[in-house]
């Protein structure tokens, strides 16, 4: 009986944080529509700066809270809201929700950065060591603060939303953002204050957790999956149900933790572990609440999308396919062994990316898990008879894709937040529950064989990373043949309008689960052909994030763009093996490039391909772009210059003056002068690189490549187009400012809506 | 009753466009004190978007917006708000998930209590009272219409907006707030009318304009807007 006196007060107390967590969570989401994926990581961050101000730095335990809670973290909230959201305000959910993972990934980052995992003194509750007694069981004064503060932020925060003013104001910018503004609210203001609230509620949930599970980036960062559980146990609305589910969250996990102390508890089902149950608990409860949602009511077209792309064009799509299949045979030619192993992981990592192509690029829908269905194709191509068979292969990719269906299938009813959040616990639960288990990986390890193709040895470098990119242009061709086939359309539709697309006869149950299957078997190649020995690790949860981000980030409805954001992640395990020191930074990289997601929601490669369009319309510069790379791959033959010397020649030739040759064809004088010459030192030290550069590392010449090109191509830039006065955009523009006068009315003339 | 008041609105020279696409062409628009004015045009004249500038949703690429002799161009919706200019943009206006009071109390700022709002709104529109607590996206398409009608004058504007009052409305429901905007202005507040269909407006405007393709093809008053003249602009026959 004492016993479950004792394990209900800490259910009730743990739950009571989950509370405070899950109540930061809502007060964001239902002011400002934005699902703050990076809620976790934000607590995460007070904790640690709490921390450091308390017991590294000794500050009293009153003016370290007043620090973090009441300076720290609204700077924060405000920040974020300002630098990351604002811009995204137009944006559909898919991109809002991005930004925040990007926040999260950046986060992640940066506490690592700070406070590198290393023995640290302890973090010590309030009041540590002083217990009270409560029906006759000795209870720390951490717990019964939580308890206390989430009943006052329960009260306060019913108060403030229903009964002030501001909380009034809150509801309506969400309800309709313009309308508030014509009745004199300003959103902008609301938005900034409903964001530090939510920053300060999520920083008091981090302290007191803190106290009880101490510091860890990560799993503090996890903890706000039990937010998530209780908000949507409150339906992302009512905070009473919020805090009910937070509360029998708390019990369930103290019951659990009982349990399994006892020895009626069983410690393995069908020969399966239990020991993963209890940290599992919260990821379950996600995904049960998430399979008991009412069906989301059919969306009518979102007229506000911001993002396009383009459908691809075979041309284009050939050409691209042919010159990464011929580059990388040329290219692991030139590159050491241990660089083409690089090479291999990026273009396993680019696999990775594109199976997010089809499912979020066409079909709008948002994943979490690809890695973890890259995992899933890893053990069973580990497992499958046959030692790497081009048949077990098959089988593989065709087990996963009816994996990616069935899970989809309950998870279809869902939309936007909701379907993003159950993949999540998709992801989580297959690592805690299945991945975990001594029989999936063996003493954590598993061992996939490579392919057996005959006449090829893909168990060597260059034939593997030749293969891989034969395997990414071939997946790259299906996709362009899915957009531009009915079914691509269908998903486009789906993306667009499911209503519309329901009205019409589609059936979205069906296109929805394909959407699915065909990501996971994309996604169970970054797996199966990924030979060598393989850990869990490498398809946890957190490592799928920045896929998507990079997805995201890079463009995801283009395969160029999933091409260019898998070498950039795949350049960041370069870097960070090469250069230790700038670990850290690639570490930020991923989040702080998606944040930038707020200026150009339609991806970087689609910037890059707005480049290069006016080139493939004019002959001329493409034929001078095609006799460029032509005269550098003669020179490098002949040894005039280095691999180095080729491949920084090539990037500075190829990203910052083949797009600038049609305007430079145009302009004349002194300044076509200019720009030729600061292009001629370009390419020189460009060619010359490894004598100018002969004692930097790898990392610093690859972070010189790309400083070099920058700066080339920002001055021919420069020169060669006098940057006109801009009018102050409209925000009807939709964020547009780059726009003359003169060019507005000129495609005015050229769409003839005046003569 | 020709207007004879100062100048509340004025919009000189005003062009606009989304994206690449132009929709204003040198636009001008004088609402006087005390008048009201229809706007009128087919679909995609333009008169959404002369809505927009002139409560600040959108921002003209030339051309200023005065407001009683005040250049307001670039300014926020929220000072125009607080200036007194009263927007009910198209759709019913109101904010779903709100009850009725709380959406009156979006009009409340300094020196306008909840109290005297509320006393206002319910004496003009009576059934408003007793809906008070229920949110206000449960009420029917006319009462909505009323809330933020009422919400909008509780904050005694200088001018009121409106964008396709009546659009999914039963005519008699359109009538009687027909009815009570007349009431309104005859109170001094300027009001703006936008409709597509113009003879429910037309009883009641002093003056009107005409638009199509972004351009103002009639200005003057309203009992000179005759068949040809809407016909022309409709259906661009001469």
């Amino acid at each position: 009986m004492q016993q479950l006196v004792a394990y209900t007060i800490i259910g009730l107390t743990t739950g009571a944080i989950y509370a405070l967590a899950s109540s930061g969570l809502l007060v964001t989401y239902v002011t400002s529509g934005v699902f703050n994926i990076a809620h976790g990581a934000i607590g995460m961050i007070a904790a640690f700066s709490y921390w450091q101000v308390r017991f590294e730095w000794g500050w009293s335990a009153p003016v370290a809270l007043i620090a973090i809670l009441g300076v720290l973290c609204p700077t924060l909230g405000l920040v974020i809201d300002r630098v990351a959201l604002r811009g995204l305000a137009q944006a559909t959910e898919v991109t809002r929700l991005t930004a925040t993972v990007a926040l999260m990934a950046a986060f992640i980052g940066i506490a690592t950065w700070i406070w590198p995992p290393e023995n640290r003194q302890p973090f010590r509750g309030f009041f540590d060591g002083n217990n009270v007694s409560v029906l006759g069981v000795n209870v720390g004064w951490n717990k019964i603060i939580a308890l206390i503060a989430a009943i006052a932020v329960a009260v306060g925060l019913r108060i403030l939303l229903y009964k002030t003013r501001l909380g009034i104001q809150m509801r309506a910018v969400v309800d309709d953002r313009s309308l508030a503004e014509l009745n004199g609210a300003r959103p902008a203001r609301i938005a900034s204050a409903s964001w530090a609230l939510g920053a300060s509620l999520a920083g008091l949930a981090g302290i007191l957790l803190a106290a009880e599970v101490q510091l860890n980036v990560v799993p503090l960062t996890l903890l706000v999956i039990n937010a998530y559980a209780a908000a949507i146990f409150g339906r992302l609305k009512s905070l009473p149900l919020t805090f009910l589910g937070a509360m029998a969250l708390g019990l369930t996990e103290a019951y659990l933790l009982w349990g399994q102390g006892q020895s009626w508890f069983p410690e393995t089902i069908g020969g399966f572990s239990t020991a993963g149950l209890r940290q599992a608990t919260p990821t379950i409860f996600l995904f049960l609440l998430l399979m008991l949602l009412p069906q989301a009511k059919l969306r009518a077209g979102a007229a506000r999308v911001r993002e396009r792309s383009a459908i691809p064009q075979w041309n284009i799509a050939i050409l691209g396919a042919a010159v990464l299949v011929i580059s990388s045979i040329a290219v692991t030619g030139m590159m050491t062994r241990s660089n083409t192993i690089y090479l291999i992981q990026a273009l396993i990592m680019a696999l990775a990316v594109v199976s997010l192509v089809p499912l979020t690029g066409y079909a709008g829908l948002v994943s979490l898990a690809p890695l973890t269905f890259a995992g899933i194709g890893a053990v069973l191509m580990s497992k499958m008879p046959g030692d790497g068979n081009i048949v077990s292969l098959i089988a593989v990719v065709v087990v996963v894709a009816l994996i990616g269906a069935v899970v989809a299938l309950p998870a279809l009813r869902l939309e936007g937040i909701y379907l993003a959040l159950a993949t999540g616990a998709f992801a989580l639960l297959v690592s805690i529950l299945v991945f975990n288990q001594g029989k999936i990986f063996s003493n954590g390890v598993a061992e996939v064989p490579p392919l057996r193709i005959p006449g090829v040895d893909l168990s060597q470098p260059r034939p593997k990373a030749i293969f891989l990119s034969v395997a990414f242009a071939v997946v790259g061709l299906l996709l362009v043949a899915l957009r531009r086939s009915s079914l691509g359309r269908q998903f486009v539709a789906m993306k667009d309008s499911p209503l519309a697309g329901a009205t019409l006869g589609m059936n979205l149950v069906r296109t929805k689960a394909l959407a699915f299957a065909m990501s996971a078997a994309i996604a169970s190649l970054a797996g199966a052909l990924d030979a060598g020995k393989v850990a869990p690790d490498n398809y946890t949860f957190d490592r799928s994030l920045p896929i998507l981000l990079l997805a995201i980030v890079s463009g995801v409805g283009s395969i160029g763009g999933a091409f260019f954001g898998g070498m950039l992640l795949g350049s960041n395990t370069v870097l960070a093996s090469i250069v230790p020191s700038i670990t850290n930074i690639t570490r930020v990289t991923p989040g702080l490039i998606g944040l930038s997601m707020g200026r150009n929601p339609n991806g970087t490669a689609s910037q890059i391909a707005t480049g290069f369009r006016p080139v493939t319309s004019h002959p001329q510069s493409l034929l001078t772009a095609l006799s460029g790379i032509g005269a550098l791959w003669l020179l490098t033959s002949v040894d005039i210059i280095s691999h180095w010397g080729f491949f920084a020649a090539l990037v500075i030739w190829g990203l910052g003056i083949v797009p600038n040759l049609p305007a430079l064809a145009v302009t004349s004088g002194r300044s076509r002068v200019l720009c030729l010459l600061i292009a001629a030192v370009g390419m020189g030290i460009a060619a010359f690189f490894d004598d100018i550069f002969e004692a930097v590392p790898t990392g610093g010449r690859l972070l010189a490549i790309i400083v070099l090109f920058v700066v080339v191509g920002n001055a021919i830039r420069r020169i060669h187009t006098p940057v006109a006065p801009t009018t102050k955009s409209s925000p009807d523009l939709m964020g547009l400012t780059g726009f003359t006068p003169e060019e507005l009315s000129q495609s005015d003339r050229a769409i003839k809506v005046v003569p | 009753m020709s207007a004879i008041g100062e100048p509340i609105l004025e919009l000189k020279n005003i062009s606009a466009s989304y994206d690449a696409i132009s929709v204003l062409h040198d636009v001008n628009i004088t609402v006087r004190r005390g008048e009201v004015m229809a706007l009128l045009g087919p679909n995609g004249a333009g008169k959404s978007t002369v809505l927009k500038i002139a409560s600040a949703l959108m921002r003209p690429t030339q051309g200023s917006v005065n407001i009683a002799g005040h250049d307001l161009t670039g300014a926020a919706a929220s000072e125009l708000a607080r200036l007194g200019v009263c927007t009910i943009p198209e759709g019913r206006g109101i904010f779903p998930n709100l009850t009725v009071r709380e959406n009156l109390e979006m009009a409340a700022r300094k020196g306008l209590a909840v109290s005297v709002i509320q006393e206002r709104a319910f004496a003009r529109f009576p059934i408003l009272a007793e809906r008070r607590t229920q949110l206000a996206g449960t009420l029917s398409g006319g009462q909505q219409q009323m809330l933020s009608l009422a919400r909008g004058l509780a904050t005694d504007p200088v001018l009121l907006m409106l964008d396709e009052m009546s659009m999914g409305l039963a005519p008699i429901v359109v009538g009687d707030l027909y009815e009570q905007v007349q009431a309104i202005a005859a109170e001094g507040v300027s009001v703006l009318v936008i409709e597509q269909f113009a003879r429910t407006v037309l009883g009641i405007a002093d003056t009107a304009v005409v638009m199509s393709h972004g351009h103002v093809r009639f200005s003057g008053n309203a009992r000179d807007v005759d068949e040809a003249t809407l016909s022309s602009a409709y259906l661009g026959t001469k």
